[in-house]
């Protein structure tokens, strides 16, 4: 198992590096359009590590959603209210308060999560169905729709999704 | 641990992918001509000189169709899962299914009444 | 071919990696390279003769080599980069259009032992790496800092959008009559070819895949007259050649999607067996097959002319997308209604007799599925049946509309009588 070993660690540094610089540049690029394509390799990361966590339907998921719809729907968003072509330059005086602001936030969640790593963490109870390694896609369909399991959540997210897009038209078709 | 295995090939073809493309086009840079002038680096509108600026009137349709693709997509989603369960499942599944389809069909034909499905 | 390994006596992690590169590049190659030769030439004879013309016929023996000066012509054209263009976008673009496509072949299932990675989720994978290549038109369509090449982008991004629905709602009927995502699971579990099973999924994902491909009668958007060249305007020689293999090649591995989800991929008389010769008939099966597609394709593209973008649309968020979820449903009912009876089947094999023996020969699964598969034909004709009718009624009172407008006079231009002086 060493040899396999390495090779997983490699490639989370990789990953990691990917999605973090990412995201890192999503927010220091000047021109818009590219902080969009930026977000496209940080979640293209984010994709990989899935991959490496052993849940690949959430990797092809990620891909699908994310990076196949999300963002072009962002990008569509960003010629929607602003000029293309030219080079659109974001200027944020306030960029101090962001940075206080995210590290806090980043210190809380890391907190949270080495508590729940170590396992003394009362939040995450249950098991998270995605990450055990031996489920598989059919467990995971068969957890969603059981009544005892994810039933709620799973028609919840269908009154969620309709409310949404029926939001959406309402708002668009105003001003049409 | 063959899922490893796996998407190992697909790690090393994702590279491949992208370098497959690349050698025609590098190719091409060693073998193509070199004679740029002011005129041929002009943006092309029909033959004539570009008029005005370069931007577009987006009308909201496109973001209005990408946004019910969203809303499918992730629909989709949740499906592919219960398909695939679907087999070992009981009757209760399908019903499930209907009623998460049938929110979404009311969805779709709010849209297309209000008109959000017409290109104009 | 992820089998095809430990020859060499280097090191295991070694061995492993050079074995699944080597088999990485003759899986992508194979998708990229020699079909573009022989392909190239089939498309381009097929359309000659059915426009009454020969076709390449110089280059080669009958023109099989005319891609080679093709090629070479591309490769030596000049690379025009407009002024503006983001030069980074503008070069990723072709480059991720091809990458997209080449990456579904990893999944494609080519026999019983070839496949490259025989992923669990294979179903979806070549979805989600399909929308890549709907990103690389918009970028391209952004990078060439011209506003034709923008409207076109953005048209075609919409277009190929709104048929994915279709396409990954019809993709979910095989997955739920498998029960595997997997697509050499796929193929296993098609005992009876899913196209006889549930004909309108087949239809479904063919037309999207029609539209998500850019072929006839969906091609706006590689031939935009309206537009010049759409998205792809300002792009010349290789870059451009890219574009074009790009869109060739997922014409072609649209096809053999078509033929491993509907037809039984690899499936038939002999290609079960583990052997070499198992493995070349399962081989030959698919490439047969893809090939009958891509026949019908072909046959399409040079007879049906090109629709408007209003309708194409139209024709996805009206038609297809509630025909696909409307066979979602059924098809989700009849399976739970009527459940395949292998056990019995097999007591029935094995208690020998005339029944056991047929049964035995055709295969007991074939002949546990057949009643639903029956049962579910038969629900696919009927809803056929009832959408002709239904079209039938709506061509009624469009024509009726349409008349309605054309016979009542137009006050601006009413018809004039022309005095025609014949002879003299």
């Amino acid at each position: 198992m060493q040899t396999i070993d390495w090779v997983q660690w490699l490639a989370f540094g990789i990953l990691t590096l990917i999605t973090v610089g990412g995201a890192l540049a999503v927010v220091i690029d000047r021109n818009i359009f590219h902080s969009a394509l930026w977000l496209l390799v940080s979640l293209f990361g984010v994709a990989g590590l899935f991959v490496l966590l052993n849940a690949p339907f959430l990797a092809a998921v990620q891909v699908l959603v994310y990076m196949g719809a999300i963002v072009i729907l962002i990008i569509f968003a960003v010629m929607l209210t602003r000029r293309l072509m030219g080079i659109t330059e974001s200027v944020n005086s306030q960029w101090w308060i962001g940075a206080l602001v995210s590290i806090v936030a980043f210190l809380v969640i890391a907190l949270v999560l080495a508590q729940a790593g170590s396992g003394s963490a009362p939040l995450l109870a249950r098991d998270p169905i995605a990450t055990l390694s031996n489920r598989t896609v059919a467990d995971f369909g068969a957890a969603l729709v059981d009544p005892a399991q994810y039933a709620l959540p799973f028609e919840l997210a269908s009154l969620l999704l309709t409310g949404a897009m029926i939001g959406a038209i309402v708002i668009a078709r105003e001003d049409a | 641990m063959l899922q490893v295995n796996e998407w190992l090939f697909i790690g090393i073809f994702f590279a491949i992918a992208w370098a497959l493309p690349a050698t025609p086009i590098l190719i091409a840079q060693i073998l193509q001509p070199k004679r740029a002038n002011r005129l041929k680096r002009e943006t092309y509108e029909c033959g004539i000189e570009t008029v005005g600026d370069a931007w577009v009137q987006f009308k909201v349709q496109y973001y209005l169709y990408a946004l019910i693709f969203v809303v499918f997509d992730i629909e989709t989603v949740f499906l592919f899962p219960w398909a695939v369960a679907y087999n070992q499942l009981g009757f209760y599944a399908f019903f499930e299914m209907l009623l998460f389809v049938a929110l979404l069909a009311v969805a779709l034909v709010y849209a297309w009444r209000k008109g959000a499905l017409e290109w104009t | 071919m992820a089998e095809f390994l430990t020859n060499q006596g280097i090191s295991a992690t070694l061995a492993t990696f050079i074995a699944t590169f080597l088999g990485v590049v003759a899986v992508a190659s194979f998708g990229l390279g020699w079909f573009s030769v022989l392909g190239l030439w089939l498309e381009r004879k097929f359309a000659a003769r059915v426009q009454d013309r020969m076709g390449p016929n110089r280059v080669g023996p009958a023109g099989l080599l005319q891609v080679v000066p093709d090629l070479i012509k591309m490769i030596t054209k000049e690379d025009i980069t407009p002024q503006g263009a983001d030069k980074v976008v503008y070069n990723i673009a072709p480059l991720m259009a091809v990458g997209a496509v080449i990456l579904i072949w990893a999944v494609m299932p080519f026999s019983k032992q070839l496949i490259g990675a025989d992923l669990n989720v294979g179903a979806i994978y070549f979805v989600s790496v399909a929308s890549l290549g709907t990103l690389a038109i918009l970028l391209a369509g952004w990078a060439s800092n011209n506003k034709y090449a923008l409207l076109g982008a953005l048209r075609a991004v919409a277009a190929l959008v709104s048929y994915e629905v279709p396409m990954i709602l019809s993709i979910l009927v095989p997955v739920m009559l498998a029960g595997t995502m997997s697509m050499q699971g796929l193929v296993e579990q098609q005992h009876i070819w899913y196209i006889f099973v549930v004909p309108i999924s087949a239809f479904i994902f063919f037309t999207s895949n029609l539209a998500e491909t850019g072929r006839s009668p969906f091609d706006l958007i590689e031939a935009e007259s309206e537009l010049v060249a759409g998205y792809n305007v300002e792009y010349t020689g290789m870059k451009f050649g890219m574009f074009q293999a790009a869109e060739f090649v997922h014409a072609f591995t649209a096809c053999a999607l078509m033929a491993v989800l509907f037809i039984g991929g690899w499936r038939g008389p002999g290609s079960d067996q583990a052997n070499l010769g198992g493995t070349i008939l399962g081989f030959a099966y698919f490439f047969g097959k893809t090939m009958v597609i891509y026949l019908i394709m072909m046959l399409i593209r040079n007879t049906v002319p090109r629709v408007r973008i209003d309708q194409m649309m139209a024709f996805n968020w009206k038609f297809l997308v509630p025909l696909s979820l409307i066979n979602l449903l059924m098809v989700a009912f009849i399976q739970k209604l009527i459940v395949p009876q292998y056990d019995s089947v097999l007591t029935t094999i094995s208690g020998g007799g005339v029944e056991g023996g047929l049964y035995d020969a055709i295969g007991a699964n074939f002949v546990a599925e057949l009643p639903r598969a029956v049962i579910l034909l038969a629900a696919n004709l009927l809803v056929l049946g009832v959408l002709g009718r239904v079209i039938q009624m709506f061509i009624q009172a469009e024509r009726r509309r349409v008349g309605e407008i054309a016979s009542t006079p137009n006050p601006l231009h009413p018809p004039q009588r022309i005095e025609v002086a014949v002879g003299d």
